[in-house]
């Protein structure tokens, strides 16, 4: 309709040679709630960006209450009412919380000097608005995850906003959070404000949002009223498949204990965590964001250092916040985000998957490079990397493909654990379900796999195990098939 | 998408320097031919610019892990003072004390390294500031040691690494092109020369991958030490005098260098071949300018405006190679 | 969390009393009005470059070339004003080097701003651009007949009085251009929405970007106003020393940086307040002046410095290395 409030028509993007967004189109209208639903990867990060003019479209249009924009800069589409709260929430962790909140709002009024008391008003109110409660001069980069989320959507309704942009606004909050999260939405609606609600958790989705558009590897496969979809269906439209995997088999109760992890603890991150690990057992550590679940398997590691505890490898312990230590006991670890945690972008695939085994390959300081090639090759070959040029920068290989050469750098070590942090975040669905292949066979073989994952369906699809991490302490222990995916979901917010 | 061979050499830093090299020489030779295609040219130049190429290696070894050293000037000043007061106070003994003092001075330097490796690796200091301290403090302790004069009076053959030539080569020339060899065998051969370019790369994950990047920092910060004091004593032997304050203008040319010869200054990458490259080119370019009377400072700001001209291009290739 | 103790405007502040207290020690005389103003005379030039350098910490860059700037407009000040306009006062003076400083920081802003180069390294090659050109193209002798305005300001002093033994003691009116460039830092960086923009950038330039600040206009006043302090700088000091010697000024932007990061600045950007610049300059000079009178010789005077600078940022690191192991 010519009166909605933002349409988009056609829209694709293209980075070097990967359609991002592929002819994408759909309007939200003032005071609705879209939900725009995709897996990782599906473009849902880049339909944000170019809605709020940090990138510009390859093709297509967009349009504001009808009109037409020519090129979008972020300060055109905020003029336009469009605010965007990014995951990483663009916040100054040098500067106050009031400060945070009310820059926008301060340039906004084309304010020269700084009026402190304007200021403190403006973040007293929305504060209120969301009935929170943040020490206004507190530093940013002091405050929790979830507070500094609250702190971008305070800036985010300082300033006249028309269309509220949340990208996985969720992820680190508890249930009673999201509760009052969705409250406010729904009186931002009330007040005439729409909102875009991206988001790969199904449950809040539907309950707050009038229609729901479905991404998929960048193009848009599902568009309706939220009333037409469920779970399922959402489920079955993100994925490309019905969510059919099953749990493997249970262990054969004479596996060995291979690890042993007793009383690891670290205030503020993790507190008196034990639990065992058997040969051939694939454990899954589930958890919100801020559950400690990440610390945790950085402690297994070695990069985090916890207070006291121990783990105990092959009946031998291995000492605490050593990464060195850790991979040489046989811990591998395959991080979150590999971008930033696992890849050496610029550097060939070869030099990623060999970066472990230098000290292998080599006499007296010398490498023998022959050998090393040789072995990254075979890896490749293992664990079916498309790679036609293994000399190339790992960066021109695909989300799927990337997540390999890191598995492949760690198994090449021949590790007795390996600890998988989100293993396939940012993966499309093909290469997903070969992933999940590759931590079974790694589980046949003998090691011991730990599966970091707030993905639910991948968590009991892969896992014989499921520990369940709320507020740094493991208050759940089940067996995978012994769980619907609903109640463990339950069990991670409640 | 068939290119020609010419472009695809073009492509490359490597290939695109010694484009630059050449248009240089052709034109330093085109403004005073005589002078400068003359063999006494060419062994001068070949004399000269060793002294400032090593510092140059030093440079490059710290810049590609994301880092710099800024103490190399201060290293190499201090281990000359250091080896010219073991010269100065010796009686005769002649090659054997030049040996124990060029030992010495290489000695000094890697444990300046060894400092400045343990600021930035154990106690996390920036590398800037920390090479800016520590090389305050050995230019500092260079001049308390010499009272801020010229140490002088070595025994004849201190020369010998500065001045002389083996088969017709400048000795200094031969010491750099084996210093450059080694380096760039350590950079692509060596396990520690791997982990430093993938440190350089991206530290973060060199973290995740449980490299011994402690351990590596400091033998890179020891390595640029004592290839500083190398130069040191090319320095000390050519200029037949140790002072504190020898080569300011130095450092600034080893940044210039590095940064001219392809060096990313954030680290992850640079090739030796292209420091020598441009090593020729500013060597051609100061014998050039030199001839044709160019002062000493009109020098230094055709070095800077080189510096700046350079980031602007590779700037401009970063951002259309992104797009 | 930093508490008062363990910020580092307090230790630099125990630091100097500690250095006072021993200095006192050895020469009872050290804690007189002459010493204030002595010490005082140290810090004017310093204390308007650090207050540029802090800026430039703060939005995240960092600026090696102020001082050739510096050297730059002073000299050209000199020899134009000499040559064409002898007649003008000492505050045209002044306000010829702002506007010189302006020019060559507007080099600095277009280089670092529009085109995005990386700080350390243009701003090390302008260094070698502006010494280079006025050393080549303009001159490279003294000039040691100042202009009248020159001298005039040369001579100018807020306050004079006579010691105990005869001998005089003066503070120069520079003194209080030193002040007004702390006070107005501090107004722009606190009290109006530029300064805080600055710091925003500084803290995260791509969340900047984001909510629409204009991150180059931003970073390109940051550059220009260095350079107007710079060439204030520069006048000052060719006044007080009575002649425009080329060389000088050259090799201090190292002690001028570490003076601002000993106060608490952050080579990340970011962080830094003018309270910790001041101090961190009154430490450096401190150094400088009093070795002699602790009984260090003065060739030890880089090594102090160097010592300082490298405990002054090594503790913070050290404490931030732990405290990120801790929370990590």
């Amino acid at each position: 309709m010519a009166t909605d409030l933002v349409t988009l028509d056609s829209v694709t993007k293209t980075y070097s040679g990967i359609t991002a967004l592929d002819s994408v189109g759909f309007s939200i209208a003032a005071g609705e709630a879209v939900c725009l639903a995709g897996e990782n990867g599906s473009g849902k990060s880049t339909l944000i960006k170019i809605l709020a003019g940090v990138e510009q479209p390859d093709r297509g249009r967009i349009a504001f209450s009808g009109v037409v924009q020519g090129s979008l800069n972020p300060r055109l589409s905020a003029a336009a009412g469009i605010k965007v709260i990014f995951q990483d929430f663009s916040l100054f962790p040098n500067l106050t919380v009031a400060e945070n909140i009310a820059f926008s709002a301060e340039l906004g009024h084309g304010a020269r000097l700084v009026r402190p008391v304007r200021v403190q008003d403006t973040a007293r109110r929305t504060l209120a608005r969301i009935g929170v409660d943040i020490p206004l001069h507190a530093a940013v980069e002091t405050l929790s995850v979830a507070h500094k989320q609250l702190v971008a959507i305070c800036r985010a309704l300082a300033t006249e906003a028309r269309l509220i942009i949340m990208d996985e606004p969720t992820t680190a909050l508890t249930e009673r959070e999201v509760r009052v999260l969705l409250d406010i939405i729904r009186r931002l609606k009330a007040d005439g404000v729409a909102v875009l609600f991206v988001s790969h958790k199904l449950a809040e989705v539907l309950e707050v949002c009038e229609k729901v558009v479905v991404l998929r590897n960048g193009a848009k496969v599902a568009e309706g009223p939220a009333s037409d979809f469920d779970a399922a269906s959402l489920t079955r439209h993100m994925t490309g498949r019905d969510l059919a995997e099953q749990p493997p088999a249970p262990l054969a109760d004479t596996a060995a204990i291979l690890m042993q992890v007793q009383g690891l603890h670290k205030s503020g991150a993790f507190c008196d965590v034990s639990f065992t690990l058997r040969a051939g057992e694939v454990l899954g550590v589930s958890g919100l964001l801020g559950s400690g679940r990440t610390a945790l398997a950085k402690a297994l590691f070695g990069l985090v250092a916890p207070e006291r505890g121990q783990i105990t490898l092959d009946g031998r312990s291995v000492p605490l916040g050593n990464p060195l230590a850790a991979a040489q006991a046989g811990i591998g670890y395959v991080p979150e985000d590999r971008l930033t945690e696992g890849l050496f972008l610029t550097q060939s695939i070869l030099q990623n998957i060999s970066i472990g085994r230098l000290d292998a390959h080599g006499r007296s300081g010398i490498l023998d490079l022959g050998g090393l090639i040789d072995e990254a090759r075979d890896w490749l070959k293992r664990l079916s990397v498309k790679a036609p040029d293994p000399d190339a920068p790992v960066r021109s290989l695909s989300g799927g493909n990337q997540q390999r050469v890191v598995l492949a750098r760690w198994m090449a070590r021949s590790p007795r654990v390996l600890v998988l942090n989100g293993p396939s975040v940012g993966v499309d669905v093909g290469s997903k379900a070969e992933i999940h292949g590759i931590i079974a066979s790694l589980a046949a073989q003998g090691l011991g796999v730990i599966v970091i994952s707030d993905d639910l369906p991948e968590v009991l699809s892969t896992c014989h195990r499921v520990l369940v991490m709320r507020a740094g302490a493991v208050v759940d222990d089940i067996p995978a098939g012994q769980i619907t995916e609903t109640a463990l979901a339950h069990r991670l917010a409640s | 998408m068939w290119q020609s061979p010419v472009s695809r050499l073009f492509a490359s830093t490597e290939g695109r320097l010694a484009g630059i090299a050449l248009v240089v020489f052709v034109l330093m030779a085109a403004l005073e031919p005589d002078k400068f295609l003359s063999l006494q040219n060419f062994t001068s130049m070949a004399f000269q610019f060793p002294e400032f190429a090593i510092l140059a290696l030093a440079m490059t070894v710290t810049m590609l892990t994301g880092g710099i050293d800024l103490s190399v000037v201060g290293i190499a000043n201090l281990s000359a003072v250091i080896a010219a007061t073991i010269l100065t106070q010796a009686t005769g003994g002649g090659a054997g004390i030049v040996v124990i003092a060029y030992t010495a001075a290489v000695g000094v330097g890697m444990m300046a390294g060894l400092f400045n490796g343990v600021l930035v690796a154990s106690l996390g200091l920036p590398p800037i500031l920390a090479t800016l301290g520590s090389g305050l403090i050995f230019t500092g302790i260079a001049i308390a040691l010499t009272g801020g004069s010229a140490v002088m009076g070595f025994p004849a053959a201190t020369a010998w690494i500065g001045n002389s030539t083996l088969l017709g080569i400048p000795t200094p020339l031969i010491l750099f092109a084996l210093l450059a060899l080694m380096i760039s065998l350590v950079l692509t051969r060596t396990g520690f020369g791997v982990k430093l370019r993938m440190y350089g790369a991206n530290p973060l994950a060199a973290r995740f991958a449980a490299i011994n990047i402690g351990a590596m920092l400091v033998k890179v910060y020891v390595l640029s030490g004592a290839l500083a004091a190398i130069a040191g004593m090319v320095v000390m032997s050519r200029a037949n005098s140790a002072k504190a304050d020898y080569g300011s203008s130095y450092l600034l040319l080893a940044v210039l260098i590095a940064v001219l010869g392809g060096v990313n200054p954030y680290g992850g990458y640079g090739r030796v071949i292209g420091v020598v490259l441009a090593v020729l080119t500013m060597q051609f370019l100061s014998s050039g300018l030199n001839m044709i009377g160019v002062s000493n400072f009109a020098r230094e700001l055709i070095w800077g405006s080189l510096l700046i001209f350079v980031m602007i291009v590779n700037t401009w290739r970063t951002k259309a190679r992104r797009t | 969390m930093t508490t008062l103790w363990t910020r580092n405007e307090t230790l630099v502040a125990l630091v100097i009393v500690a250095f006072c207290v021993l200095a006192a020690f050895s020469d009872p005389g050290f804690l007189s009005i002459a010493t204030l103003t002595d010490l005082s005379r140290g810090g004017i030039v310093l204390g308007i470059f650090a207050v540029g350098a802090l800026i430039v910490l703060i939005s995240g860059g960092i600026d090696v070339s102020f001082t050739a700037i510096a050297a730059f407009t002073m000299y050209v000040t000199a020899m134009v004003l000499n040559a064409v306009m002898p007649w003008m006062p000492w505050w045209a003076a002044l306000m010829m080097g702002m506007g010189i400083g302006a020019c060559l920081g507007a080099i600095n802003g277009v280089l670092i701003a529009v085109m995005g180069l990386p700080t350390l390294i243009v701003t090390l090659g302008t260094l070698s651009v502006f010494r280079g050109f006025m050393l080549t193209f303009i001159g490279q002798k003294q000039i040691t007949t100042l202009p009248p305005g020159m001298r005039e300001f040369g001579r100018m002093m807020v306050l004079r009085g006579e010691n105990a033994d005869g001998s005089f003691y003066s503070l120069h009116a520079a003194f209080l251009v030193t002040v007004l460039a702390v006070v107005l830092t501090w107004v722009i960086l606190h009290r109006t929405m530029l300064g805080r923009q600055i710091f925003a950038i500084g803290g995260s330039v791509e969340s900047a970007r984001r909510i629409g600040i204009n991150v180059r206009g931003v970073q390109f006043f940051v550059y220009v106003y260095v350079g107007v302090l710079a060439g204030l700088a520069g006048i000052i000091h060719a006044s007080m020393a009575r002649v425009a010697n080329p060389f000088d000024l050259v090799g201090l932007e190292l002690s001028v940086i570490a003076a601002v990061v000993l106060g608490g600045a952050r080579l990340a950007g970011g962080h830094g307040t003018l309270t910790g610049t001041v101090l961190g300059v009154a430490l450096i000079v401190l150094v400088r002046n009093s070795l002699i009178v602790l009984g260090i010789p003065s060739t030890w005077q880089s090594v102090a410095i160097g010592v300082l600078i490298l405990i002054g940022t090594g503790l913070p690191a050290w404490q931030a290395k732990r405290a990120a192991a801790r929370a990590a």
